[in-house]
Parts: C-alpha cells; sequence; structure tokens
C-alpha cells in the first residue's frame, strides 16, 4: 500500500516508569513537506524521534513511516529513513572523509551514489575532508552529519534538534540546506527549541510535557492568537514590567525582548494606561499595538493547558 | 563483506589515533612480564655467606665451594665461631653455615645408618624471612648433594623449575590477566563510548545487524591481542629464558580460545554499563581481583579455604593458567589439558550466548 | 555609588601562538546594566569571558573587573563575580539546599548568613517545597532559575551568564530574564552571552564579535538603525557572514 503520508503517528505514547515522555501524539507529515517540531527540551522530542527511529517502542499509539509501521517494519524503516539524533553523532577521531565512507558502508552504498544530493553541502567542507570531525566548527560539524544522514538517500529525513548551540548564521545556513532538499522530494521532521526557526517550515507542531499543543502552518499558528497584543517600553524595562502588572485591566504582561507584550483584559484604553504609566514616573512609556509571534502562542497555550 | 571491512578499518582507525591507549595495550604486557620477571620475583638472589669451621678437611672445603659455585651464593670467607653474630648484625654475611668440627665423622656415621649428631649447621639473618627460608632450601639441598656418596641420603629435587624460579610462575598469571584487562576491557568501552556519544543510536537505525556491527569492533582487538601473545611468548623463550617444552601450537590455540571468552566477556560487560568509566571500573575491579587473588596466579589454590576452591572455578583465569603452567613449564602434551580447554570452551560458548542475548538493536 | 565602569577593556588581546584567539577589544559596561555579549561559535566570546573572569591571562592590553586588574588580581574578581554556564552550574545529585549551601561555603558565607538567604532565595523562586529535592529530578528551566540565584547568592558585582537559556521553554526564559532584570534593578552587572538573537533584544546594549574583534557595539535600537535591519538576527548575520574563520 502506498501511504500519502510520509509520516502518520496516531495517538502515539511512551512511558518511563512514572513519567510519561509522549502522550497522545498524532501528525501526519506529508511527502515532501517539511514539518517543525518546535518544543522546549524535555517535551519529549527526543521520545518521539527514538520512536520514530525505531529505537524504541511504544507503550500506546502506533506509527508508520512510508508506509512502515515502526514496530513490525522497523527493518524496512531502517533503510528508509536519515536521522541524525540531537548530539554530535559522528567519529571525532575520524578525517571528514573516513566519516562519509564509514557511513556509506554502513548502508551499504557508495558515496558516489547520493552525490548530486550532498553535493552542495559537501562542497562547503570539501576544504576539509583530512580534517577530523572532532575539529570541525559547530556549523561544519552539522553539515558533516548532514552529509552523512543523507548518503543512503532516504526518502524521510529525521532530524532532532539539528540546530542547537550553533550560531544564528550557521543556523540559518542549515535551514537554506534544508529548503533546498525540500525541493528534492525528501519528507522531513525536523525539531528545534528555537521558535523564531519555525517560520522557516511549512508546518510546525507545538509540543510541551509530552503532548501537541497546537498544529498548522506557522501563519496559522500566529493567527490564532485572536486577541489584541500590545508592545511596551521604556528605560526602565524591570520597573515598567512591574508597574503593568498591577494596572487594571491588564490581563498578562511579560518580558519579549526589547518590549514588553501586554494582553489586556476586554475593553482596554492604551492612552489611560499610559497616563497611568506616566504618573507613576514612567513619562517615557511607550504602549502600541503589536503582533503576536509563535513564541506569545506558545504561552498562550501552555496557559491553556494548565 | 566491503561493510564488514570498512567496519573493520573504522575500528582499527579508533585504536591506532588514539596513541596512548594503544601504547598501554602494546607495553603493558611487556613492561608486566619484565617486572614479575626481574624486579618482583620471589627467588633469593646473592646470598652472602660466611663459614665457621674449626676443622677444614677435605670434605668441608668441597662443601664450601660447591656452595660458592651456586650463582645465588657469594662466599664472603671463614670467620671464628664468636664472629657470627656480629658478621650478621653488620650485614658482612646474611647467611653462616657452621660446619661441626667432628663433620668427616659425622657424615659418615649417617651414612653407615647409625644415628650421629648435626653436622652442619645453618644460620640465617631471616629479617626477610621468603630470601632466608628459600636460601635455606637452597643451601640445604647443595650440602645433601655434595655428600661423598648419594646412597641413604634422602634428596630433594625440585621438579619442572629445578631453580625455583618465579618468573616462571608469573607468565602464565600475567598471561592469564592482560588477555582479559586487553580484550574486556578495552571492547566495552569502546562500546559504550559510541553509546555515550550517540553514534550507536545512528548505528542502530542503519539497515546493518548491530550483531555485525560488534564482531567487527572485536578483530581489532583480537589482532591486538594476538600481537601481545606474540610479544609475551618471545619475552619468556629469550628474556627470562623459559622452557616452552610443551606443545607451542596448543599454547597458541589455547590463547586464542582465551581472547575470544575474553572478548565476549567485554561484550557482556558493556550491556551492563551505561558509560564508560563504570565499564571501566566492572572490568578493572570485578575482573582483575578474583583474576589475582583466586586464579592461582598469585596465591596456590590448593592452600585456599573450600569455598574460595569453588569459586575459583567459575574464573576462568584460572582454567587458563592452569593450562598455561602445564604446557608452558611443565612441557605435557596437549592432550593432557583438554580438561581445561573442554572449560573454557564452555564458558566461551555460555558468555556469548548470554551477551547476545542481552544485546539488541534497540535502546531499550 | 561611583560611577566608574564595573568592566572597563582596553585594547584585550589574547594569542595562542600565532593565533589571536582575541584581536584589542575595547569597551566598558556600566554598573547595573545588561550587557549582551554576542559572537559566532569561534570568534572569541568564550576566550574574552575567560579573561575577565580572571581564568586566562591576558597577552597584552589592559582591563579592570570590579576595580580589579586583570593582568594582576584575578583572585580578587573571583570573589566579586559570580558565574553561570548551561553546560555546568549546579551538583545533579546534590539536594536545592545543599547546591545553595555548598555555594555559600565557597564564596565564604557564615552559615546563619546562607540559611538567611537561602530562605528569600527559595522564596523569591517558590521552590520553599523544593528545598530537598535532587537538583538532577527538576525540570530544566527550574534548574536555571535555581543556577542563576545560586550563582548570585553571594551578590556578586558582575555576574557572567553563558547561554543561561538553552532549550527552556518561552514560558520560563521568560521568568529567567524577569530574574535578571530584577538583579540589574538591585545594582547586578550581568553580562550574559547567548544564541538566541532574540534575547539580544533583552539586553541594554550588546557587543558583537567577529573573528576576534568587536565588531558592533551599541544599544539594540540603535545597532538596528546603523545596520538598517529589522532584528537583531539581521544585524548579526550581516556582521558574521563576513566572518574568515570558524573554530
Amino acid at each position: 500500500m502506498a501511504a500519502r503520508n510520509a509520516i502518520e503517528a496516531e495517538g502515539l505514547t511512551k512511558r518511563y516508569g512514572a513519567l510519561t515522555a509522549l502522550d497522545g501524539v498524532t501528525f501526519g507529515v506529508a511527502r515532501g513537506e517539511l514539518f517543525g517540531l518546535i518544543g522546549p527540551d524535555g517535551a519529549g522530542k527526543t521520545t518521539l524521534f527514538r520512536l520514530l527511529t525505531t529505537l524504541i517502542n511504544p507503550d500506546g499509539g502506533t506509527a508508520s513511516i512510508a508506509g512502515c509501521d515502526i514496530v513490525r517494519d522497523y527493518r524496512e524503516i531502517r533503510k528508509r529513513v536519515g536521522y541524525m539524533p540531537g548530539r554530535f553523532s559522528l567519529y571525532p577521531d575520524l578525517s571528514v572523509a573516513e566519516n562519509l565512507d564509514f557511513f556509506a558502508a554502513l548502508f551499504g552504498v557508495s558515496a558516489e551514489a547520493s552525490r548530486d544530493l550532498i553535493a552542495p553541502i559537501y562542497r562547503q567542507i570539501e576544504p576539509f575532508r583530512t580534517r577530523r570531525a572532532g575539529k570541525l566548527s559547530g556549523g561544519m560539524k552539522q553539515k558533516l552529519a548532514l552529509c552523512c544522514a543523507l548518503i543512503h538517500r532516504p526518502s524521510v529525513l529525521l532530524l532532532d534538534e539539528p540546530t542547537t548551540g550553533v550560531d544564528a548564521v550557521s543556523r540559518s545556513e542549515f535551514w537554506d540546506m534544508l529548503s533546498e532538499l525540500k525541493s528534492k522530494g525528501i519528507s522531513m521532521l525536523v525539531s528545534t527549541p528555537y521558535m523564531d526557526e519555525a517560520r522557516r517550515c511549512d508546518r510546525i507542531a507545538l509540543i510541551n510535557e509530552a503532548k501537541i499543543l497546537g498544529i498548522d502552518t506557522p501563519q496559522g499558528i500566529v493567527s490564532r492568537f485572536d486577541e489584541p497584543i500590545y508592545a511596551l517600553s521604556g528605560r526602565d524595562m524591570y520597573g515598567l514590567l512591574l508597574a503593568a502588572r498591577r494596572a487594571e485591566g491588564v490581563r498578562e504582561c511579560y518580558p519579549f525582548g526589547e518590549a514588553h507584550h501586554l494582553i489586556p483584559d476586554a475593553g482596554f484604553d492604551a492612552a489611560a494606561f499610559a497616563r497611568f504609566l506616566a504618573g507613576q514616573g514612567f513619562a517615557d512609556a511607550v504602549i502600541r499595538p503589536a503582533e503576536a509571534g509563535i513564541e506569545d502562542v506558545f504561552i498562550k497555550l501552555m496557559h491553556h493547558e494548565q | 563483506m566491503g561493510g564488514f571491512l570498512s567496519f573493520v578499518k573504522k575500528e582499527t582507525l579508533h585504536i591506532v589515533r588514539d596513541r596512548r591507549t594503544m601504547m598501554i595495550a602494546l607495553l603493558m604486557p611487556v613492561v608486566q612480564i619484565l617486572l614479575f620477571g626481574f624486579a618482583l620475583s620471589t627467588e633469593i638472589n646473592n646470598i652472602d655467606f660466611a663459614v665457621t669451621s674449626p676443622n677444614r678437611t677435605e670434605a668441608v672445603r668441597r662443601q664450601v665451594e660447591r656452595i660458592a659455585a651456586n650463582p645465588y651464593f657469594t662466599f664472603k670467607g671463614y670467620i671464628a665461631p664468636n664472629e657470627i653474630d656480629n658478621a650478621l648484625r653488620s650485614g658482612r654475611a646474611d647467611a653462616v653455615a657452621v660446619f661441626a668440627d667432628d663433620y668427616d665423622r659425622q657424615t659418615a656415621a649417617t651414612e653407615r645408618g647409625e644415628p650421629a649428631e648435626k653436622a652442619v649447621q645453618l644460620i640465617f639473618d631471616a629479617s626477610n624471612p621468603n630470601n632466608a627460608a628459600a636460601g635455606a632450601g637452597y643451601m640445604q639441598s647443595i650440602l645433601l648433594a655434595g655428600r661423598q656418596t648419594g646412597a641413604a641420603a634422602p634428596e630433594t629435587r625440585l621438579l619442572y623449575n629445578p631453580q625455583m624460579k618465579s618468573a616462571y610462575n608469573f607468565v602464565p598469571g600475567i598471561m592469564g590477566l592482560i588477555f582479559i584487562l586487553i580484550c574486556a576491557m578495552l571492547t566495552s568501552v569502546s562500546i559504550v563510548r559510541e553509546e555515550e556519544t550517540g553514534t550507536m543510536e545512528v548505528l542502530l537505525v542503519s539497515p546493518v545487524r548491530p550483531i555485525r556491527i560488534i564482531f567487527a569492533k572485536m578483530i581489532p582487538y583480537f589482532l591486538l591481542s594476538c600481537l601481545n601473545l606474540v610479544s609475551i611468548l618471545l619475552l619468556a623463550r629469550f628474556v627470562l629464558g623459559m622452557p616452552m617444552s610443551g606443545s607451542l601450537a596448543g599454547l597458541v590455540g589455547i590463547s586464542l580460545l582465551y581472547l575470544m571468552l575474553a572478548l565476549a566477556l567485554g561484550l557482556l560487560i558493556s550491556t551492563l554499563a551505561n558509560n564508560q568509566v563504570t565499564a571501566m571500573l566492572i572490568s578493572g575491579m570485578l575482573l582483575m581481583l578474583p583474576i589475582i587473588m583466586l586464579s592461582g596466579m598469585v596465591f596456590p589454590i590448593e592452600n585456599m579455604p573450600g569455598i574460595l576452591q569453588g569459586v575459583s572455578c567459575i574464573i576462568p583465569a584460572r582454567w587458563y593458567i592452569e593450562a598455561v603452567r602445564k604446557l608452558m613449564i611443565e612441557g605435557v602434551p596437549f592432550a593432557d589439558v583438554l580438561r581445561e580447554v573442554l572449560i573454557l570452551a564452555a564458558m566461551t560458548a555460555v558468555l556469548i550466548g548470554v551477551a547476545l542475548r542481552k544485546f539488541n538493536d534497540k535502546l531499550e | 555609588m561611583n560611577n566608574d565602569p564595573i568592566i572597563s577593556v582596553r585594547e584585550l588581546s589574547k594569542r595562542f601562538g600565532s593565533f589571536v584567539a582575541v584581536d584589542r577589544i575595547t569597551f566598558d559596561v556600566a554598573r547595573g546594566e545588561i550587557f549582551g555579549f554576542l559572537g559566532a561559535n569561534g570568534a572569541g566570546k568564550t576566550t574574552a569571558m575567560r579573561m575577565l573572569c580572571g581564568l586566562s591571562y591576558p597577552t597584552s592590553g589592559s582591563g579592570t573587573v570590579a576595580g580589579f586588574d586583570v593582568m594582576r588580581q584575578g583572585e580578587q574578581i573571583k570573589r566579586r563575580i559570580g558565574y553561570m554556564s548551561q553546560r555546568f552550574s549546579l551538583y545533579d545529585d546534590l539536594t536545592v539546599l545543599e547546591n545553595i549551601r555548598l555555594y555559600g561555603g565557597i564564596y565564604g558565607l557564615t552559615r546563619r548568613e546562607i540559611l538567611r538567604r537561602a530562605v528569600t532565595l527559595l522564596d523569591r523562586l517558590q521552590f520553599r517545597r523544593e528545598a530537598d529535592t535532587l537538583v538532577g529530578s527538576l525540570p530544566l528551566g527550574w534548574k536555571q532559575k535555581l543556577a542563576f540565584s545560586v550563582a548570585t547568592l553571594h551578590r556578586p558585582e558582575v555576574v557572567f551568564l553563558d547561554e543561561p537559556t538553552g532549550g527552556v521553554d518561552p514560558v520560563t526564559r521568560r521568568q529567567f530574564w524577569e530574574l535578571i532584570y530584577e538583579a540589574a534593578a538591585e545594582g547586578t552587572t550581568v553580562f550574559v552571552t547567548t544564541h538566541y538573537m532574540d534575547e539580544a533584544e533583552y539586553c541594554s546594549r550588546v557587543s558583537i564579535m567577529v573573528d576576534g574583534q568587536v565588531r558592533a557595539l551599541g544599544a539594540p535600537a540603535e545597532l538596528k538603525r546603523q545596520f538598517a535591519a529589522g532584528s537583531m538576527d539581521e544585524v548579526f548575520r550581516t556582521l558574521a557572514r563576513g566572518a574568515k574563520r570558524t573554530e
């Protein structure tokens, strides 16, 4: 049976003793889709990856990759997926080329077979082909790991936090590479704790404390935030935060970088609020309407869960 | 097969690139053999002895010459009876042989089977009791052997190791220890290291059966240990001068079997330990101590309390060391160590079976 | 209170053989400021931070931290700063209270003082009930908040935070930044490195290091204006794309 979806998960549950690492997770990744799994450490992302890569068996629910069941057909799945675990999982004492050759041998292919697929990525690390993998920079390591995961031309790529601990430039380059792979028809499930990377995905699932909070396109997720939201800034940010929380008509106020985000109760009057702040000694405070981001949605959904 | 060879190559690169560990693995046996062979030997060396003999007859002089000719004893001259205490105290002599003034008559009487007084008294500085006891034993046997006719004299002959060289006894012990340490410790650490760094996850997710990965891992360590086997045998033969009178092929064969057992043990440890330190501790403490204490390497098994003798039976090194002793020192034919070979083979089969059962291709 | 900068660095450099890890950096950090110290992997951030913490000696240049010379008075500096890193800060196999006691002891606080501050700290974090819980069994976000509070237990003049919020959920991350704001409001200077460019926006001022040099320095709003960028992420990428070296 040709499955329509690259990845299909239905009520996937995993327990470790009293701890539920994954609680009834249901989602699907279409063929050729770049699907993001966004959530903090401990949300259950790695457990989900280990289930999908058949490294562990679920306690409940089912899942399939490219039509193969993760429990029954696990050997078949291992031939078809490319996997990049969260930790750096190459041999630091082997050179770039040796690592690549080894992974090719592991999957019984020659490094040439996937040359066209990995060439754009490999080109960037080729100057260092004789360097030991352990001596590469964080960004380079990720690129090499991606090459190794692609060596057998998998149809589905599973990437567990590929950009953690890597600087912003390398992260952005890495996402560019994923977009390119997507254009070659590879389906991808990518997890990340960085909310700002969500916009690079076709669809995202927000995950927290073993549960999926919501699944949608990045725009769709943001549009779920159907309340007004204001940005509040001034010189004394901390004082402003405390003052805003004391003020009436303010449901919630939390730091959000340059400005605090403020979620008002119904009937909020921004001008009146500004006057109130001025009266409290924050004459320089600026309040203006803002657009909610994915983090705002995440925070809202987290509250909703609790 | 190409895949398998590239695993072996990768594993070999890991070993070669970790220079320090490789040097330790290759030099440890050499150093231990030399250390036990020379420095730590319990044999006696160079005992200075003096002689008190009021009546230096021909027979006495011959006996003294015989002792002096032995490489362990150095003759320091004749001294008067009242100097004995002083000579021992000052360290000028470690031992004094006191011949009775009627030595000739007394030995003659003994030979006729008549009761007689002691003809020679040996006085040893026993501040080093091992040295003194062994030295006294040697000197006694030299004196006994040197009597006119051997007719009625009780004769002590030390079998297999006539010079009582303790290095001989240590070599099989060291072999039993080293192979377990290198094979079991290094393989278990290298498997656990892959689990720790996360590469095992990637290997498991590949279509290759993990068991092939594991076997590929063992091959370089097996070869490394073979190298050690060669260096130990060469050292034993040409540096320590061991006779190697038994079957060399049998010795190599049983050693290879023992190496396999050690590798299986390493695999088993890797399934029990979840980090490199634990693997190291298990193979270091859990394997090394019983081997040293209970395998007969240091303490003779016959002298152990019954329960420990029982425990020693489940220690593979015990059987290996026993077999190597027989083959290397006693020079018995291979057929005489068949029992040990069978026991080791059975142990290997059980260990491999258990290790494979415990090792699966999931993370749980 | 004096108005001298709490950290003042002039032409500070660190060479390892022919490799210039930190190349003549110059900047000041004012008391009570939240100073973001950004840079790509391998830009020299860690080396620079080590020198400021008195863990490594500069090859040339000069600098003071809390009034002490980084060249000669590393020990005095260590006593006046706090340090927290994402990788290591608390012992997982000790309880919350045991960790607090340990760090209080390291910085020479008396037993009574430690107990008093521990109570305040636990109340502020609403951790009272977790006082006897092993740190290892706390959720990551709680650990990070606790680690920060412990790093400031001895009321240091400056606290150095090395990527403190990696991987924590958005709500906890915000609570963490509130702790930072609070510390800054009480006069503690906060010196923080992060890979989250949106976090750079929380800082009063940031510096961006590229190839061992400080290439940009200023308030986030100023930098965005200067580089005609919409976010700190863009500013950072504009600067770091030109980087010659990787680690």
